[in-house]
């Protein structure tokens, strides 16, 4: 019997349409009209702006701990700009820019950096679910939320975001592989900026790609240019029409590079060179994308400036909100964290509400309610 | 002697146990070059190579589950999981494997492991990096669990968590790597599991407490002696599973007042076993009901609002006047 390749439904494509001195590939460039090209941008610049104020704000100890996005703006805007409103959002951590775009106001995404649930809450009208810290289990989410698209009868999609060291995770794997064999209208995209924290790439897989790990599991996968927001969005739009379509999944892979310490609690001096990272400064994705819209007579110094004034006072603005927010009676009242873990609150928890009250000196505000689970912390009587 | 944080007693553990035993072999999220993200594992990569300091890839289930089969072919791993928020995908492997190999096969295989990982409140940090489960795995049979409260018995104890023939969970309280320094002496030493330290002695309340929460315990007590001339017990329970009835019970016999205190969740947590434990054994000494002072049954709040849900000195104050009064 004679050895024989095995052929495979899908091989792994790779996608990439600017380049790093903004030269497009006219054969592959997509159909965006200047104000959707422009509006692109401004996100980008908006999400990036942010990004670096939140940077002041968190040394300033304004804000905690946040894993920066700089150099992540094609990735989460080129796929989310794909996507309609009533299209789903599963993230992971790094997608600001996808906030934005998706209508979370800057001083709620703020607050959660402030150490507030309610910058977790998602805004009316969309379909988004907050920050997943644990890594890759938010994308099992992601494709019983395309099951149920296909079971309810919805022609909506699902955008959900990871990162390369996630694909580690036995819940990357269940999830692609739910989406799979469910046929579910997922689009999985991985972030893959190289690095998990201080582990580069090759110490979470022996592929040279995580495009090709779609192989695996019968489903389309594209290494797509991450640094190139039309690339990302070219892709994306292909995975929507797939997955609308009813053909299922797409497994994403947008290279790009982590150009910031992981968050701002790392050090990266301790596991990586310089050299590699001006390597890549190069490519980054806004200086490409102006260079791009600069060829085509759509941006020059002048609008950017004006843009980046506008931003700016929008960022402050939100600060300011943010910070009055975080200031009110109404987000900083600890009574509150009884509220919301059950629909009707359990007695234990009204007991222990009570407690928390009485150990601020504020019994009266809450009732103790007389219940035999009463700890004795308050009322019992010896014999009573 | 020498004076060091926490941080610093439990990396020279690692190094000491490291170079004592050849089988003994640390693996983790970044634990290598990066020295691990809280720095315990510094200078481990350095000293004894790839071979026995390495970074796994990103999963916690892997983590667990390959120390599971490399303690079966003769090693000694002490796995580090990042965060404890991060151990529920190690979960699975802990109870249906590490904590029952040994009594699968009648004592023929077993899982000589320790998993180890920062755990409670009081950092600032995000969602899952700030709770205290580890009552989950003090009801997971076949599994040890301790926890330190200060430089020296953390050493301590992981000199025996590493030399137990059985599967032990070692939570650091995180908020404790940095926050003093204290003595610890040139010589190993090992500190056995399953016992319990009188820390404080006293006569009027038994304050009981582990981890984080023994340093509001102690400035209560003292607070206590100066205030209302209270002499509080305390005591560190330090082994969480075994846990050693005997010098708690010992201590409500001659105090009849207690205290139980912990950051995790009241609900099913080491409290109540501990209550129950001082009802089935010296429930005629008491004078009054036992107090559980804990962290509420609800997740930790993000951090604007942490340290209302951690136990602090005001509240081991408060329950402690309460159970006297009464
Ligand atoms: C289950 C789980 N384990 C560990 C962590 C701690 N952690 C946070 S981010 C991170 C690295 C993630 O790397 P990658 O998936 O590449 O995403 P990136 O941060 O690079 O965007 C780790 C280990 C976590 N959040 N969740
Ligand atoms: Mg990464």
């Amino acid at each position: 019997m004679p050895r024989k390749e095995l052929e495979f439904d899908y091989t792994v494509e790779t996608l990439s349409i600017v380049d790093e001195e903004g030269n497009v590939d006219k054969a592959l460039e997509p159909k965006l009209s200047d104000k959707e090209l422009l509006d692109m941008f401004r996100w980008m610049l908006y999400s990036r702006r942010v990004d670096e104020r939140q940077l002041n704000l968190q040394r300033q100890g304004r804000i905690g701990t946040f894993p920066q996005s700089t150099g992540h703006e094609a990735i989460g805007l080129g796929s989310v700009f794909a996507i309609e409103k009533s299209d789903w959002f599963v993230p992971a951590y790094r997608e600001l820019v996808c906030f934005l775009y998706r209508g979370w106001p800057l001083e709620r995404l703020l607050l959660y950096w402030a150490g507030f649930e309610e910058g977790a809450v998602p805004p009316e009208g969309v379909n988004d679910l907050p920050i997943c810290v644990p890594v890759a289990s938010q994308l099992l989410h992601a494709s019983g939320i395309g099951m149920a698209n296909n079971i309810k009868g919805e022609n909506k999609v699902v955008l959900t975001y990871f990162g390369d060291g996630s694909s580690s995770e036995g819940d990357f794997h269940e999830g692609i592989n739910f989406a799979a064999v469910f046929n579910a209208p997922v689009i999985f995209v991985c972030e893959n900026n190289q690095f998990a924290i201080s582990e580069p790439l090759h110490k979470q897989t022996r592929t040279k790609t995580i495009a090709q790990k779609a192989v695996g599991y019968g489903v389309p996968g594209v290494r797509v240019d991450g640094n190139d927001v039309l690339a990302v969005y070219v892709a994306t739009k292909e995975a929507i029409e797939r997955a609308r379509k009813g053909e299922g999944p797409t497994l994403l892979d947008c290279l790009t590079y982590r150009y910031t310490p992981h968050t701002t609690a790392d050090d990266p001096k301790k596991y990586r060179s310089d050299e590699e990272a001006q390597k890549w400064a190069k490519r980054e994705p806004l200086i490409r994308f102006a260079k791009y819209l600069e060829k085509k007579g759509l941006l020059n110094d002048e609008k950017r400036q004006k843009m980046e004034t506008e931003i700016d006072e929008e960022i402050k603005e939100a600060v300011k909100k943010m910070e009055t927010l975080a200031k009110s009676k109404e987000l900083m009242e600890p009574l509150a964290m009884f509220d919301f873990l059950y629909a009707d609150v359990p007695v234990h928890l009204e007991v222990q509400k009570h407690e928390l009250a009485e150990s601020l000196g504020r019994a009266d505000e809450v009732s103790a309610k007389s219940n035999p689970q009463r700890s004795i912390a308050g009322t019992a009587k010896r014999g009573g | 002697m020498a004076e060091m944080n926490m941080a610093k007693s439990i990396n020279l553990a690692l190094f000491e146990a490291m170079e004592k035993d050849s089988r003994v072999v640390v693996l983790g999220q970044d634990v290598g070059v990066d020295e691990g993200v809280f720095r315990i594992t510094e200078g481990l990569h350095a000293k004894f190579g790839d071979k026995r300091v390495f970074d796994t890839p990103l999963a916690e289930s892997g983590i667990v589950g390959t120390s599971i089969g490399m303690a079966i072919n003769g090693l000694l791993p002490v796995a580090e999981i990042q965060f404890a928020g991060f151990d529920y995908y190690a979960y699975q492997q802990l109870e249906s494997h590490a904590a029952r190999f040994r009594n699968r096969t009648r004592g023929r295989v077993t899982v000589p492991m320790v998993m180890r990982a920062p755990s409670g409140a009081g950092i600032r940090a995000l969602e899952h990096h700030s709770e205290s489960r580890e009552a989950i795995y003090c009801h997971t049979p076949g599994l040890k669990v301790v926890m330190p409260s200060g430089p020296r018995n953390a050493r301590a104890l992981m000199h025996a968590a590493i030399n137990d023939p059985d599967p032990v969970i070692y939570y650091e309280p995180k908020a404790l790597y940095r926050l003093f320094k204290e003595e610890v002496p040139d010589e190993i030493e090992v500190m056995p599991i399953g016992k319990a330290q009188v820390v404080r002695p006293g006569s009027d309340i038994t304050i009981i407490s582990y981890g984080a929460t023994m340093r509001p315990c102690l400035e209560a007590a003292e607070l206590l002696m100066e205030e209302d001339g209270v002499k509080a017990e305390v005591i560190d329970l330090l082994s969480l599973m075994p846990l050693d009835t005997e010098t708690f019970v010992n201590s409500v016999a001659k105090t009849g007042r207690a205290v139980v205190v912990h950051e995790g969740p009241r609900a099913c947590g080491v409290a109540a076993e501990v209550v129950s434990r001082i009802n089935e054994n010296v429930f005629l000494y008491l004078e009054a009901p036992v107090i559980r002072l804990t962290g509420y049954d609800v997740p930790v709040p993000y951090f604007s609002k942490e340290k209302f849900y951690i136990p602090d000195t005001d509240k081991v104050v408060e329950a402690c006047r309460k159970t006297l009064r009464f």
